[in-house]
């Protein structure tokens, strides 16, 4: 089963969601960690994994043959992004703007254009007592974060339950987190800003035919517009976590909270049964 | 003509609380805001839209069923698995690059434009602001970036004013980088928190990446001091200046509730420091 921890805004405490869900499911489940905020991968900080080992993560970048190139520009003609660009004696490859996708050397009649791979982050795998754990790195400066998410859900296995902490937002490396998950628990705060954004979250995962929860972080400051939203969507709100100091200071110092409060263990298993309600009646296969 | 950009990395740090502020206490500026997947800013701003223009920065591939005789060559070409073992076409996960058009033998695959989203010319009680919408799901979450920064330049130079601030969004991803370029100076705000710090390393390498000169704001400084500290000496280590310290404030949500800047809704506190900084940024114009 694949549960996506997602949020329409930064900062609402998804990835606190993500680990405290992992860590309690993982004294009685096989669980598997993926961290999907590849831009900025943090879940680490709270799970610590161990023996990690690291994948690099490639896209395949035209390289011109400048002496067998006509200077034809069917390439420039052809790619969608701009990412070539072919000047009287010479072509330009832009390698950021590249998405790698064949095109341009598909199109050259005459066969200037091979390969090669660039290296644009990397996918690391540890583990956290008994949970896999996997995070994605996007290397600073490159800008696409697609192509790490897509390799790293390569990892997913059926059989587990994979817990992935999505990006912030709503654009695609969300909508990658997003692809093939049994459950959207999508995490907010009772605010104008977290009810905004939490309006694009749902509409992102039903146009995607999954099914959503919402957790209320924060709970106690601001209004009860997302709570009335909620209801009158027929959005579950299945879980309010309190706007607690002893919260925000374990959070501050990378500590998952489940780790001090007992109780709260009991309750992130409450949530898991709950999502397992729901999707088992669509789901394909769910062995829990 | 001056840009500033605030940004982040890390999400909900309050990077709109200071935007929104910096709108009420700025003399003349265009305001720009480029968290284009969850824009926020509009939310205490309250811009009246004058102008809504559609923004298409990608196509999309479409299959004609009809023609289709199921040769799986489109399958085989598309390298982001966008087409599946029945040769549909996975809207949510295609690239736009024509590979598949390009391969199929029969022309069953044609490129269409597609509406990313809109740009948005607004009036606001504090000067106009030029805003943008990303259809949720969609990809070009950068080059509507651009379009925004472009048109909020240009609006600002018919208008004759001397600044354009503009809200960025979290990550270091391709909407960040498009955000980037070309402004004169970014603030990031940061929270004291292990993630906070660790996310405010990676942005501030990728501003210097891009040349942009960073400036840091801690925003609720007072959760953990040891937090402040860490970031202190980051600070100092890389020369970067930290221009604001701003305490935990609960006026801030309400503020937000209310639909007003945290300046216009309260004076001491948060509001208090956010006037402070504002006044080093103007300092800081001064000598850019
Ligand atoms: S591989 Fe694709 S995106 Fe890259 S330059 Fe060639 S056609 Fe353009
Ligand atoms: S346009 Fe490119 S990404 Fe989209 S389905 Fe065709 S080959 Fe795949």
């Amino acid at each position: 089963m694949q549960i996506t921890v997602s949020a329409g805004k930064g900062g609402t405490g998804k990835t606190t969601v993500a680990v405290n869900l992992a860590l309690a499911l993982s004294e009685s489940h096989s669980v598997e960690f993926l961290d999907c905020d590849v831009e900025e991968p943090d879940a680490g900080i709270f799970l610590k994994p161990e023996n990690e080992n690291s994948e690099p993560v490639t896209i395949e970048i035209p390289e011109i043959s400048e002496d067998v190139c006509t200077y034809c520009g069917d390439c420039s003609e052809a790619c969608e992004f701009n990412a070539i660009a072919t000047f009287s004696e010479n072509v330009l490859v832009y390698p950021e703007l590249c998405h790698g996708c064949g095109l341009c050397s598909r199109v050259c009649t005459a066969d200037a254009i091979s390969e090669r791979s660039k290296i644009i982050g990397e996918v690391r795998r540890g583990s956290t007592g008994s949970i896999d754990f996997y995070e994605g790195d996007l290397t600073i400066g490159e800008p696409m974060a697609t192509p790490i998410i897509r390799d790293m859900k390569k990892k997913v296995t059926e059989e587990n339950i994979s817990i992935l902490d999505s990006p912030p937002g709503t654009a695609c490396p969300v909508i990658e987190s997003l692809h093939g998950s049994d459950f959207a628990l999508l995490v907010t705060e009772p605010t104008p800003f977290g009810l905004h954004d939490l309006r694009l979250s749902v509409k992102v995962a039903r146009e995607m035919n999954i099914p959503v929860g919402v957790v209320i972080n924060r709970y106690g400051i601001g209004d009860k517009s997302v709570e009335d939203y909620c209801e009158d969507e027929g959005v579950p709100v299945l879980m309010k976590i309190p706007n607690d100091r002893k919260i925000a200071e374990l959070y501050s110092n990378g500590v998952p909270f489940v780790n001090k409060f007992d109780n709260w263990k009991g309750r992130f298993n409450q949530l898991f049964e709950e999502i397992t309600r729901i999707v088992n009646p669509r789901a394909k296969s769910v062995e829990v | 003509m001056k840009q500033i950009l605030v940004i982040s990395g890390k999400g909900g740090t309050g990077k709109t609380t200071l935007v929104s502020s910096f709108a009420s206490l700025a003399g003349g500026k265009v305001l720009s805001d480029c968290d284009v997947d969850a824009a926020d800013l509009h939310l205490v701003l309250s811009p009246r839209v004058n102008r809504k223009e559609e923004f298409s920065g990608g196509k999309e591939a479409v299959k004609d069923s009809s023609k289709c005789t199921e040769c799986g060559l489109c399958y085989e070409g598309c390298r982001f698995d966008a087409i599946d073992e029945n040769y549909e076409i996975d809207h949510f996960r295609c690239e736009g690059c024509g590979v598949c058009a390009y391969v199929c033998p029969e022309g069953a695959i044609t490129m269409e434009d597609v509406l990313s989203g809109y740009s948005l010319e607004s009036s606001t009680e504090h000067g106009s602001m030029i805003h943008g919408e990303l259809q949720a799901g969609e990809e070009a979450s950068g080059k509507l970036v651009t379009e925004i920064k472009q048109k909020a330049k240009k609006l600002a130079e018919e208008e004759g004013q001397e600044l354009v601030i503009i809200d960025g969004s979290p990550g270091t991803g391709c909407p960040v980088i498009a955000s980037l370029a070309d402004v004169d100076f970014a603030l990031v705000v940061t929270e004291p928190t292990e993630s906070g710090l660790s996310d405010l390393k990676r942005v501030v390498e990728l501003s210097k990446n891009f040349e942009v000169e960073p400036a840091i704001v801690v925003n609720k400084h007072d959760l953990n001091h040891q937090k402040v500290s860490e970031i202190e000496k980051y600070a100092e280590g890389h020369d970067i200046p930290i221009i604001g310290r701003i305490p935990y404030d609960s006026n801030v949500t309400r503020a937000m509730v209310e639909g007003e800047s945290i300046v216009e809704y309260s004076d001491d506190g948060a509001s208090e420091a956010i006037r402070e900084i504002w006044r080093k940024v103007e300092n800081k114009l001064l000598e850019l």
